[in-house]
């Protein structure tokens, strides 16, 4: 039998149907149309499917579609201000930071959950937060950069 | 993935009930990061799950008079921000620290760490180190196990399908007490445990250990206290020989298994030098002179 959830996704309330079997992931992508969310392992250890849940990162495919009622969820569609490109977003274009982009959503939002919780992170420290975070193409130094850059002009426009 | 049945109930008294009364195989959700994972291995097959997260008390940790009341799906992101409970448990907080991603530490909490019951699991030599208790609530009322007798081999507990894990109690230790947690991985992050120690050590005011125990994980079905181990500190002011020998009993304690991890032989000579290593952090932090 399918509930019914009623969450608040990027501040629009957002009502829905799932199985309770079906992922938040599953939910995100197959449902709600929000494919910006991308799908890697499907078993929480790649990030690709990072979201913001009630404050935390989390991967969206270890969380239950159910869980999300009354929760408050911030996903990569989130993240620009209409057709202005949030700061990450413009220095991960900048540095060059992504190949595939499979891991890029993931990864903007975890750089924005970093940030919120630690505007000058050490590089050592960015590295051990996004280090649930895998990137099989850049080898990690321009998305750092792009980390790292993004920060400091986030701390200057502060 | 299998057909589930979903309940959240808002009371301990509702899931309790809602476990004893289950008419299919019923699974507790807490944080789901081992759950989701399991569940979708399994096909064709039906399950309920009981997500306990929204039990008052469930998500949060105070302090009672004599020790901290931990709710067992408090997140492990939640735990680690503690700055009053790393101040008296570092060492359990930094064994928390060590699960899994960001993001798994977003919803994985220290009650699912410890029903799942992992032989590797980060979080139950450190509880164990700090003396926890297991607040169990059945149908007919609750009861009290240690968490070194709660955890009973690979994935098993001792509690019944109908019982619930309600609170974790840390007590709080005597003056000039410490813990320390390390665990052996090959890479620096995001891995599992292929041999961990949790040591808790009591100092007098001579720096002289005067209680110690010493937890070691991943390197035999459950996590092992080693009073040998505690044995070898007490009564020294954790000199080298001290640490040795403390080191060589955690070894003889060992009964690891060889797996693609590492080898019985690497197993049982790292878990002696995180022993060793851990008993020294914990000392430092009780205020022992180096």
């Amino acid at each position: 039998m399918k509930s019914h959830v009623t969450t608040t996704i990027n501040g629009d309330p957002v009502e829905f149907l799932c199985e309770p079997a079906q992922t938040l992931l599953q939910v995100l992508r197959n449902d709600l149309g929000m494919t910006g969310t991308k799908e890697g392992c499907g078993s929480g250890d790649c990030g690709a499917c990072s979201v913001i849940f009630d404050g935390e990162l989390v991967c969206a495919c270890l969380v239950l579609g159910v869980e999300a009622e009354g929760a408050e969820i911030e996903t990569v569609e989130g993240v620009a201000a209409h057709d202005q490109l949030h700061v990450i977003q413009e220095k991960f274009l900048e540095h060059a930071a992504l190949q595939c982009g499979i891991c890029t959503p993931g990864l903007i939002i975890s750089t924005k959950a970093l940030l919120e919780e630690n505007p000058s992170p050490t590089e050592a420290e960015a590295r051990y937060y996004l280090a649930g975070n895998l990137c099989r193409c850049t080898g990690y130094d321009k998305i750092i950069k792009a980390v790292m850059d993004a920060a400091a002009t986030m701390r200057q426009g502060a | 993935m299998v057909a589930l049945t979903y309940h959240a109930p808002e009371s301990v008294e509702e899931a309790v009930q809602l476990l004893s009364t289950a008419s299919q195989p019923v699974k507790v959700l807490s944080g789901g990061t081992d759950l989701i994972i399991q569940m979708q291995s399994l096909i064709q097959d039906e399950r309920w799950v009981v997500d306990v997260k929204k039990i008052p008390g469930m998500r949060s940790a105070d302090w009672r008079a004599d020790h901290l009341r931990l709710g067992p799906s408090m997140s492990c992101a939640q735990f680690t921000k503690r700055q009053d409970i790393k101040a008296v448990f570092p060492g359990l907080v930094e064994a928390a620290y060590l699960i899994g991603s960001t993001q798994v530490q977003g919803r994985a909490s220290i009650g699912g760490n410890l029903c799942n019951a992992s032989p590797a699991a980060d979080t139950i030599p450190a509880l164990i180190a700090n003396n926890a208790l297991c607040l169990v609530q059945g149908i007919n009322g609750t009861r009290r196990v240690s968490v070194a007798d709660f955890v009973t081999g690979v994935g098993k507990h001792c509690m019944s399908s109908d019982e619930l894990l309600i609170a974790i109690e840390v007590p709080k230790p005597a003056a000039r007490t410490m813990d320390a947690y390390l665990r052996f991985i090959p890479r620096t992050e995001m891995d599992i445990a292929v041999a961990g120690a949790a040591v808790s050590v009591t100092l007098d005011d001579n720096g002289v250990c005067t209680a110690a125990r010493v937890v070691i994980g991943a390197v035999a079905p459950t996590a092992i206290l080693v009073p040998s181990a505690a044995d070898a500190l007490i009564g020294t002011k954790l000199d080298d020989d001290a640490l040795l020998a403390a080191a060589a009993a955690s070894s003889e304690a060992a009964s690891p298994i060889t797996d693609r991890r590492g080898t019985v032989e690497f197993r049982r000579h790292v878990v002696g030098v995180l022993t060793k290593r851990a008993a020294k952090i914990a000392a430092t932090r009780a205020g022992a002179v180096q």
